[in-house]
């Protein structure tokens, strides 16, 4: 029989899909800044093996000669970046729902074990509640993420009036480069994602606009007994 | 989102609240995604702001950026210093990014140059550079900032403009809100707020790595603002004047933002 389990709280819903444009023009507007000044690329053994970035990436997105545009966009929607993760992270707080979210102890093993099982080695997947360990290390990770890129991205917009945070952030320079690989850090999820929720599926994809899965509940004994660990019935 | 509905007689079936929340949320979630999309759209093609002291930026966004500058303001702290490194860390060849109102082929004699202060009512205050070398010399070894990203840490030699101000006797200039400086040629000019110009690590410099400016540096004094971008570190000082509106600035007239703080 189908019944209605409640999964993803209304903040929840409204901060995800609030934050995934905003951080998407955090990108963009921080790619025109970049751009202004493109010093970075991955080196191994005296070999450069990727320039960041490449004449046909800017072109194709026509990132060239932005800086100052890149610059306005980015430091309005940078106020609602931050405000939105404050709140998110407020919300989680009180509610308790971050006990579904941070990692448990057992948690790093047994994230190995869903990757093994995602990548079709392992058959049986850790049993989980809302979020299986993976899940709750990547979606812990990335809030940590987000609070990193308010810090070196402070530590780099007023290096001055901050500099308790550029000195954290291990000075100006280092700053800039950790700004820039945490948005690296966010495309790599982004693309992690968005496969694991088209593997996943309708249901799981729908739960995070509709705050609820469909779930299909065993018919109920025909005697009737004391056991209520069946927690689907009380919601 | 799931207030059961008290009115209705019948219990909905799972099946009916199923379809029911979906729809609910799913058109919540449409009619959202459109007002976000509509509001990119509006945002981004939002017109130009009308050109004055400002220009180049989108309204709302010239907009942010004055708000975003009242904000960052209330940090700004003469406590707050720009971090000094050892003459040792000091670059050798120190980049030259630009030349607007200082280009080579312009004639320019830095020994006809003097500094021209304008004062209330006219008064012009000419100074020249032997003059301002009598004064007490500050020097500082920081690491410059460019907007476009860059950084080099420089060594300078100069009049901090606070001293400057003493003993010229400007101190009731500085309780005006804008100091304004234009290259001898107008071709360059910044504006600063007067909290900025009065920070304590604030020169009139005329020494780069102990020797006198080079011209391309900004010879034969040069404005050194470490709480701001290179943008606002002004070469070949022609003019200062002091007021209570924003002086006109050429970044600024370029989409930039006008405070340019670090």
């Amino acid at each position: 029989m189908k019944a209605i389990k409640e999964k993803h709280s209304l903040t929840m819903r409204w901060c995800h899909w609030v934050n995934f444009p905003i951080l998407t023009i955090m990108i963009w507007s921080g790619m025109l800044i970049y751009w202004a000044n493109d010093e970075y690329y991955i080196k191994i053994f005296g070999h450069t093996y990727f320039r960041f970035f490449p004449d046909w990436f800017y072109n194709t997105l026509k990132i060239p000669h932005r800086l100052s545009e890149g610059m306005a966009f980015h430091f309005l929607f940078m106020w609602f970046f931050t405000l939105n993760g404050i709140f998110y992270i407020i919300y989680t707080i009180i509610s308790g729902d971050w006990r579904e979210l941070v990692p448990k102890k057992n948690s790093f093993k047994e994230a190995f074990l869903v990757v093994l099982h995602d990548l079709h080695i392992r058959k049986m997947a850790p049993p989980q509640n809302k979020y299986n360990a993976a899940q709750r290390i990547a979606y812990t990770a990335i809030i940590i993420m987000g609070i990193g890129s308010v810090i070196t991205g402070l530590a780099i917009y007023k290096p001055v009036q901050f500099y308790y945070l550029t000195w954290i952030c291990g000075g100006y320079h280092f700053a800039r480069i950790l700004h820039f690989a945490l948005t690296l850090g966010y495309v790599f999820f982004f693309l992690i994602h968005i496969v694991q929720v088209i593997l996943a599926g309708w249901n799981n994809f729908r739960s995070v606009i509709s705050g609820f899965e469909v779930i299909n509940e065993n018919p109920k004994p025909a005697i009737e007994t004391t056991n209520t660990d069946n927690d689907e019935h009380s919601r | 989102m799931s207030t059961p509905d008290k009115k209705s007689k019948k219990e909905l079936t799972v099946e009916q609240k199923i379809n029911r929340r979906n729809f609910i949320s799913f058109s919540t979630f449409a009619v959202l995604a459109a007002g976000a999309v509509g509001g990119w759209e509006w945002l981004y093609k939002s017109p130009e702001e009308t050109a004055g002291i400002t220009a180049g930026a989108r309204k709302p966004l010239r907009r942010a950026l004055n708000k975003t500058e009242l904000f960052f303001r209330r940090v700004f702290s003469d406590n707050h210093m720009v971090k000094i490194y050892p003459k040792s860390m000091a670059a050798k060849r120190v980049r030259v990014n630009s030349d607007i109102g200082i280009e080579a082929d312009k004639k320019f004699d830095p020994s006809n140059w003097k500094l021209q202060v304008a004062k209330k009512g006219g008064e012009v205050l000419q100074i020249s550079l032997q003059e301002l070398m009598t004064l007490p010399k500050t020097e500082i070894i920081y690491d410059f900032k460019c907007v476009e990203g860059w950084d080099q840490i420089s060594h300078w030699g100069g009049v901090r403009f606070k001293d400057f101000i003493e003993h010229y006797k400007l101190d009731d200039y500085t309780k005006m809100q804008y100091v304004g400086m234009e290259t001898p040629d107008k071709g360059y000019y910044i504006g600063l707020d007067m909290p900025s110009a009065m920070h304590p690590q604030t020169l009139l410099a005329y020494e780069m790595n102990d020797k006198l400016l080079p011209l391309e540096n900004g010879a034969p004094l040069r404005l050194i603002i470490p709480v701001k971008y290179g943008i606002k570190n002004l070469k070949r000082v022609g003019s200062i004047t002091f007021s209570n509106t924003r002086p006109r600035d050429y970044w600024a007239e370029q989409g930039y933002d006008y405070y340019s703080g670090l």
